[in-house]
Protein backbone atom coordinates (compact mmCIF):
# COMPACT_ATOMS: atom_id res chain seq x y z
CA UNK A 1 0.00 0.00 0.00
CA UNK A 2 1.24 3.16 -0.50
CA UNK A 3 1.38 6.35 1.60
CA UNK A 4 -0.69 8.88 0.27
CA UNK A 5 1.02 12.51 -0.13
CA UNK A 6 4.27 11.44 0.72
CA UNK A 7 5.06 13.19 -2.23
CA UNK A 8 2.59 15.27 -3.55
CA UNK A 9 0.78 17.73 -1.22
CA UNK A 10 -2.09 17.23 0.55
CA UNK A 11 -4.37 19.64 -1.34
CA UNK A 12 -5.84 21.21 2.10
CA UNK A 13 -2.79 22.00 3.72
CA UNK A 14 -0.32 22.37 0.89
CA UNK A 15 1.93 20.37 2.29
CA UNK A 16 3.36 16.54 1.91
CA UNK A 17 4.01 14.53 5.02
CA UNK A 18 7.56 15.54 5.63
CA UNK A 19 7.34 19.23 5.25
CA UNK A 20 4.11 18.74 8.07
CA UNK A 21 6.52 16.83 10.20
CA UNK A 22 9.35 19.21 10.26
CA UNK A 23 6.73 22.44 10.82
CA UNK A 24 5.40 20.21 13.93
CA UNK A 25 9.58 19.45 15.04
CA UNK A 26 10.22 23.20 14.35
CA UNK A 27 7.29 24.27 16.47
CA UNK A 28 8.71 21.97 19.22
CA UNK A 29 11.71 23.92 19.15
CA UNK A 30 10.44 27.00 19.21
CA UNK A 31 8.99 25.69 22.70
CA UNK A 32 12.77 24.75 23.78
CA UNK A 33 14.82 27.56 22.69
CA UNK A 34 12.09 30.21 23.98
CA UNK A 35 12.07 28.91 27.59
CA UNK A 36 15.79 28.88 27.39
CA UNK A 37 15.73 32.67 26.08
CA UNK A 38 13.23 33.53 29.15
CA UNK A 39 15.15 31.83 31.44
CA UNK A 40 18.23 34.01 29.88
CA UNK A 41 16.08 36.83 30.71
CA UNK A 42 14.98 35.99 33.97
CA UNK A 43 18.47 35.28 35.25
CA UNK A 44 19.71 38.63 33.66
CA UNK A 45 16.80 41.10 35.53
CA UNK A 46 17.86 39.07 38.72
CA UNK A 47 21.37 39.31 38.63
CA UNK A 48 22.89 41.86 41.46
CA UNK A 49 23.77 45.43 40.13
CA UNK A 50 27.40 45.13 38.57
CA UNK A 51 27.58 41.25 38.67
CA UNK A 52 26.46 40.75 34.78
CA UNK A 53 29.31 40.17 32.76
CA UNK A 54 29.54 42.41 30.14
CA UNK A 55 32.09 42.36 27.37
CA UNK A 56 33.04 38.74 27.84
CA UNK A 57 32.65 37.36 24.51
CA UNK A 58 34.94 38.32 21.45
CA UNK A 59 32.24 39.91 18.86
CA UNK A 60 34.80 39.03 16.05
CA UNK A 61 34.42 35.52 16.61
CA UNK A 62 30.50 35.72 17.00
CA UNK A 63 30.64 38.26 13.86
CA UNK A 64 32.62 35.55 12.23
CA UNK A 65 30.56 33.00 12.52
CA UNK A 66 26.90 34.80 11.83
CA UNK A 67 28.85 35.44 8.30
CA UNK A 68 29.22 31.56 8.21
CA UNK A 69 25.44 30.36 9.14
CA UNK A 70 23.92 33.59 6.45
CA UNK A 71 26.05 32.17 3.60
CA UNK A 72 25.16 28.38 4.46
CA UNK A 73 21.24 29.41 4.61
CA UNK A 74 22.06 30.42 1.18
CA UNK A 75 23.98 27.62 0.19
CA UNK A 76 21.53 25.48 1.63
CA UNK A 77 18.51 27.11 -0.30
CA UNK A 78 20.78 27.05 -3.66
CA UNK A 79 21.10 23.74 -3.27
CA UNK A 80 17.11 22.78 -3.09
CA UNK A 81 16.87 25.48 -6.24
CA UNK A 82 19.28 22.73 -8.11
CA UNK A 83 17.42 20.13 -7.61
CA UNK A 84 14.19 21.63 -8.41
CA UNK A 85 15.77 22.29 -11.69
CA UNK A 86 17.54 18.97 -12.41
CA UNK A 87 21.09 20.07 -11.70
CA UNK A 88 22.45 17.48 -9.56
CA UNK A 89 25.98 18.53 -9.99
CA UNK A 90 25.49 21.85 -8.34
CA UNK A 91 23.30 20.30 -5.80
CA UNK A 92 26.17 18.34 -4.40
CA UNK A 93 28.44 21.51 -4.93
CA UNK A 94 26.68 23.70 -2.66
CA UNK A 95 25.44 21.34 -0.20
CA UNK A 96 29.23 20.64 0.01
CA UNK A 97 29.66 24.40 0.83
CA UNK A 98 27.42 24.34 3.51
CA UNK A 99 28.91 21.30 4.88
CA UNK A 100 32.23 23.57 5.05
CA UNK A 101 30.31 26.29 6.38
CA UNK A 102 28.91 24.42 9.02
CA UNK A 103 31.97 22.44 9.96
CA UNK A 104 34.15 26.04 10.47
CA UNK A 105 31.28 27.18 12.20
CA UNK A 106 31.86 24.32 15.15
CA UNK A 107 35.91 24.79 15.04
CA UNK A 108 35.01 28.66 15.60
CA UNK A 109 32.72 27.92 18.64
CA UNK A 110 35.25 24.93 19.76
CA UNK A 111 37.72 27.70 19.78
CA UNK A 112 35.77 29.82 21.80
CA UNK A 113 34.83 26.89 24.48
CA UNK A 114 38.67 26.06 24.34
CA UNK A 115 39.46 30.14 25.41
CA UNK A 116 36.81 29.97 28.35
CA UNK A 117 38.12 26.75 29.41
CA UNK A 118 41.66 27.80 30.19
CA UNK A 119 40.60 31.70 31.41
CA UNK A 120 40.88 31.42 35.57
CA UNK A 121 39.55 33.43 38.06
CA UNK A 122 41.89 33.31 41.04
CA UNK A 123 41.17 34.62 44.77
CA UNK A 124 43.78 35.46 46.14
CA UNK A 125 44.49 35.34 50.76
CA UNK A 126 44.71 39.02 50.59
CA UNK A 127 41.30 39.42 49.14
CA UNK A 128 42.30 40.68 45.24
CA UNK A 129 41.62 38.62 42.29
CA UNK A 130 43.93 37.70 39.66
CA UNK A 131 42.02 36.49 36.27
CA UNK A 132 43.77 35.20 32.95
CA UNK A 133 44.59 32.82 30.82
CA UNK A 134 46.32 29.70 32.33
CA UNK A 135 50.22 29.40 31.09
CA UNK A 136 51.48 27.00 33.44
CA UNK A 137 50.87 24.71 36.72
CA UNK A 138 54.16 23.63 38.43
CA UNK A 139 53.45 20.59 40.57
CA UNK A 140 56.23 19.22 43.03
CA UNK A 141 56.30 15.32 44.85
CA UNK A 142 57.55 14.91 48.07
CA UNK A 143 61.16 14.70 47.11
CA UNK A 144 60.82 17.91 45.63
CA UNK A 145 60.74 16.76 41.97
CA UNK A 146 59.10 19.55 40.05
CA UNK A 147 56.67 19.03 37.02
CA UNK A 148 55.13 21.53 35.12
CA UNK A 149 51.81 21.39 33.48
CA UNK A 150 50.61 23.39 30.72
CA UNK A 151 46.98 22.78 32.41
CA UNK A 152 45.64 22.85 36.05
CA UNK A 153 45.50 19.82 37.18
CA UNK A 154 43.39 21.05 40.70
CA UNK A 155 45.27 21.05 43.98
CA UNK A 156 47.33 17.34 44.11
CA UNK A 157 47.32 14.49 41.95
CA UNK A 158 48.92 10.85 41.64
CA UNK A 159 50.69 9.62 38.93
CA UNK A 160 52.10 6.17 38.94
CA UNK A 161 55.09 6.04 36.59
CA UNK A 162 56.68 2.27 36.04
CA UNK A 163 55.16 1.05 39.19
CA UNK A 164 55.82 4.19 41.27
CA UNK A 165 52.78 6.08 42.74
CA UNK A 166 54.20 9.78 43.60
CA UNK A 167 51.99 12.26 44.80
CA UNK A 168 52.28 15.84 43.39
CA UNK A 169 51.00 18.92 45.57
CA UNK A 170 50.35 22.48 43.52
CA UNK A 171 53.03 24.43 43.82
CA UNK A 172 52.40 27.58 41.76
CA UNK A 173 50.39 29.25 38.52
CA UNK A 174 51.16 31.34 35.63
CA UNK A 175 48.60 33.15 34.12
CA UNK A 176 48.92 35.47 31.09
CA UNK A 177 46.18 38.27 32.86
CA UNK A 178 45.94 40.69 35.85
CA UNK A 179 45.28 41.29 39.65
CA UNK A 180 42.72 43.80 40.13
CA UNK A 181 41.52 44.33 43.98
CA UNK A 182 37.46 43.99 43.31
CA UNK A 183 35.95 41.46 41.00
CA UNK A 184 33.42 43.92 39.58
CA UNK A 185 36.17 45.03 37.79
CA UNK A 186 36.00 41.52 35.96
CA UNK A 187 32.03 41.64 34.84
CA UNK A 188 32.29 44.91 33.04
CA UNK A 189 35.19 44.57 30.20
CA UNK A 190 33.76 47.14 27.71
CA UNK A 191 35.32 49.89 28.85
CA UNK A 192 38.70 47.99 29.78
CA UNK A 193 39.90 46.86 26.32
CA UNK A 194 43.19 48.16 26.65
CA UNK A 195 43.81 46.83 29.84
CA UNK A 196 47.59 45.28 29.73
CA UNK A 197 47.99 41.76 30.18
CA UNK A 198 51.47 40.23 31.45
CA UNK A 199 52.43 36.23 33.18
CA UNK A 200 51.37 36.41 36.79
CA UNK A 201 52.97 33.79 39.12
CA UNK A 202 50.72 33.20 42.04
CA UNK A 203 52.49 30.28 44.70
CA UNK A 204 49.52 27.71 46.00
CA UNK A 205 49.94 29.25 49.54
CA UNK A 206 48.23 32.41 48.42
CA UNK A 207 45.74 31.21 46.32
CA UNK A 208 41.93 30.65 48.34
CA UNK A 209 40.51 29.66 45.47
CA UNK A 210 40.31 28.70 41.74
CA UNK A 211 37.73 28.13 38.97
CA UNK A 212 37.63 28.45 35.07
CA UNK A 213 35.03 30.34 33.27
CA UNK A 214 33.17 27.07 32.89
CA UNK A 215 29.24 27.09 33.00
CA UNK A 216 29.65 26.57 36.65
CA UNK A 217 31.07 29.88 37.08
CA UNK A 218 28.28 32.26 36.83
CA UNK A 219 24.87 32.29 35.84
CA UNK A 220 25.63 34.14 32.69
CA UNK A 221 28.62 31.45 31.78
CA UNK A 222 25.98 28.84 32.50
CA UNK A 223 22.95 29.84 30.24
CA UNK A 224 25.55 31.09 27.41
CA UNK A 225 26.98 27.36 27.74
CA UNK A 226 23.84 25.96 27.92
CA UNK A 227 22.08 28.34 24.49
CA UNK A 228 25.58 27.97 22.25
CA UNK A 229 25.93 24.18 23.54
CA UNK A 230 22.08 23.33 22.37
CA UNK A 231 22.10 25.79 19.38
CA UNK A 232 25.58 23.83 18.68
CA UNK A 233 24.48 20.66 18.87
CA UNK A 234 21.83 21.37 16.54
CA UNK A 235 24.39 22.56 14.01
CA UNK A 236 25.93 19.01 14.46
CA UNK A 237 22.66 16.62 13.63
CA UNK A 238 21.86 19.36 10.73
CA UNK A 239 24.95 18.36 9.32
CA UNK A 240 24.57 14.81 9.66
CA UNK A 241 21.68 15.07 7.94
CA UNK A 242 23.11 17.11 5.41
CA UNK A 243 26.02 14.99 4.97
CA UNK A 244 23.75 12.10 5.13
CA UNK A 245 21.92 13.40 1.87
CA UNK A 246 25.08 14.56 -0.01
CA UNK A 247 26.47 11.33 0.42
CA UNK A 248 24.58 7.66 0.51
CA UNK A 249 21.31 9.60 0.68
CA UNK A 250 21.45 11.39 -2.97
CA UNK A 251 21.46 7.80 -4.42
CA UNK A 252 17.43 8.34 -4.18
CA UNK A 253 18.19 10.91 -6.88
CA UNK A 254 18.29 8.26 -9.39
CA UNK A 255 15.16 6.11 -7.62
CA UNK A 256 12.97 9.22 -6.71
CA UNK A 257 14.34 12.71 -7.71
CA UNK A 258 11.18 14.21 -6.25
CA UNK A 259 11.17 12.98 -2.95
CA UNK A 260 15.01 13.57 -2.48
CA UNK A 261 14.24 17.03 -3.41
CA UNK A 262 11.32 17.30 -1.20
CA UNK A 263 14.12 15.88 1.66
CA UNK A 264 16.65 18.52 0.33
CA UNK A 265 13.26 21.23 0.93
CA UNK A 266 12.92 19.64 4.69
CA UNK A 267 16.69 19.75 5.43
CA UNK A 268 16.71 23.14 4.52
CA UNK A 269 14.06 24.52 6.66
CA UNK A 270 15.65 22.62 10.09
CA UNK A 271 18.76 24.45 8.80
CA UNK A 272 17.09 27.53 8.37
CA UNK A 273 15.67 27.48 11.62
CA UNK A 274 19.10 26.85 13.29
CA UNK A 275 20.35 29.81 11.55
CA UNK A 276 17.54 31.92 12.78
CA UNK A 277 18.70 31.11 16.04
CA UNK A 278 21.53 32.23 15.62
CA UNK A 279 20.61 35.79 14.55
CA UNK A 280 18.70 35.89 17.85
CA UNK A 281 21.64 34.07 19.91
CA UNK A 282 24.47 36.45 18.38
CA UNK A 283 23.14 39.93 19.34
CA UNK A 284 21.46 38.77 22.74
CA UNK A 285 24.66 37.36 24.02
CA UNK A 286 27.13 38.96 22.11
CA UNK A 287 26.34 42.55 22.09
CA UNK A 288 24.54 43.46 25.22
CA UNK B 1 -11.18 21.95 -7.16
CA UNK B 2 -12.17 21.26 -3.58
CA UNK B 3 -9.74 23.42 -1.69
CA UNK B 4 -8.88 26.60 -4.23
CA UNK B 5 -7.67 28.87 -1.71
CA UNK B 6 -5.54 26.03 -0.45
CA UNK B 7 -3.57 26.47 -3.55
CA UNK B 8 -2.81 29.82 -3.39
CA UNK B 9 -1.79 30.30 0.16
CA UNK B 10 1.86 30.10 0.65
CA UNK B 11 2.55 26.39 2.22
CA UNK B 12 5.40 26.65 4.43
CA UNK B 13 8.34 26.57 2.03
CA UNK B 14 11.94 27.39 1.72
CA UNK B 15 11.34 30.11 -0.01
CA UNK B 16 9.25 31.45 2.43
CA UNK B 17 11.28 30.93 5.45
CA UNK B 18 14.22 32.08 3.51
CA UNK B 19 12.63 35.21 2.77
CA UNK B 20 11.83 35.55 6.48
CA UNK B 21 15.65 34.77 6.97
CA UNK B 22 16.71 37.54 4.97
CA UNK B 23 14.50 40.01 6.61
CA UNK B 24 15.54 39.38 10.15
CA UNK B 25 19.67 39.46 9.18
CA UNK B 26 18.70 42.76 7.50
CA UNK B 27 17.41 43.88 10.73
CA UNK B 28 20.64 42.24 12.73
CA UNK B 29 22.85 43.90 10.05
CA UNK B 30 21.76 47.42 11.18
CA UNK B 31 21.37 46.70 14.73
CA UNK B 32 24.92 45.44 14.31
CA UNK B 33 25.77 48.80 13.06
CA UNK B 34 23.99 50.58 15.16
CA UNK B 35 25.64 48.78 18.01
CA UNK B 36 29.30 49.24 16.54
CA UNK B 37 29.24 53.01 16.39
CA UNK B 38 27.54 53.53 19.53
CA UNK B 39 30.36 51.52 21.61
CA UNK B 40 33.57 52.54 19.74
CA UNK B 41 34.29 50.05 16.63
CA UNK B 42 33.88 52.16 13.69
CA UNK B 43 35.38 49.19 11.66
CA UNK B 44 32.82 46.50 12.90
CA UNK B 45 29.97 49.43 11.99
CA UNK B 46 31.29 49.93 8.70
CA UNK B 47 31.31 45.86 8.13
CA UNK B 48 27.65 46.31 9.40
CA UNK B 49 26.72 48.84 6.56
CA UNK B 50 28.10 46.97 4.21
CA UNK B 51 26.74 43.69 4.87
CA UNK B 52 23.18 45.43 5.22
CA UNK B 53 23.56 46.77 1.71
CA UNK B 54 24.80 43.29 0.39
CA UNK B 55 21.75 41.43 2.04
CA UNK B 56 18.95 44.03 1.55
CA UNK B 57 20.84 43.55 -2.72
CA UNK B 58 20.58 39.94 -2.20
CA UNK B 59 17.23 40.07 -0.79
CA UNK B 60 15.51 41.71 -3.87
CA UNK B 61 17.70 39.71 -6.47
CA UNK B 62 15.86 36.63 -5.18
CA UNK B 63 12.64 38.32 -4.58
CA UNK B 64 13.23 39.34 -8.35
CA UNK B 65 14.02 35.46 -9.24
CA UNK B 66 11.15 34.62 -7.08
CA UNK B 67 8.94 36.73 -9.71
CA UNK B 68 10.59 34.78 -12.89
CA UNK B 69 10.66 31.30 -11.68
CA UNK B 70 7.73 29.83 -11.25
CA UNK B 71 8.86 26.60 -9.79
CA UNK B 72 10.56 28.34 -7.31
Amino acid sequence: MEIPYNVQPRPDTGLYNSKLGIWLFLASEVMLFGGLFSAYILLRVGAEPGYWPHGWLDVRFGTLNTILLALSAITTLLAWVACKVGEFGKFKFFHACTIVLALTFLGVKMYEYHDKWIHYEIKLADGTFADGHMESAVYVDKSGKELESHSYRGNGFTEVTDGVTNSYQLASVTIDGRIVKDETLLYDLRSQKNIPRDPVTITADKITSMENYGPWHNTFLAIYFTLTGLHALHILGGTFVIGYMWGPGSKMWKTNREQFTNRIEVSGLFWHFVDLVWIFLFPVLYLT
Amino acid sequence: MIFPLARKRTKMSLKAFHLIFVTLLTALSFGFTAWAFTNGHPMMGALGIVAAILVIYYGFYFLKKLKKISYL
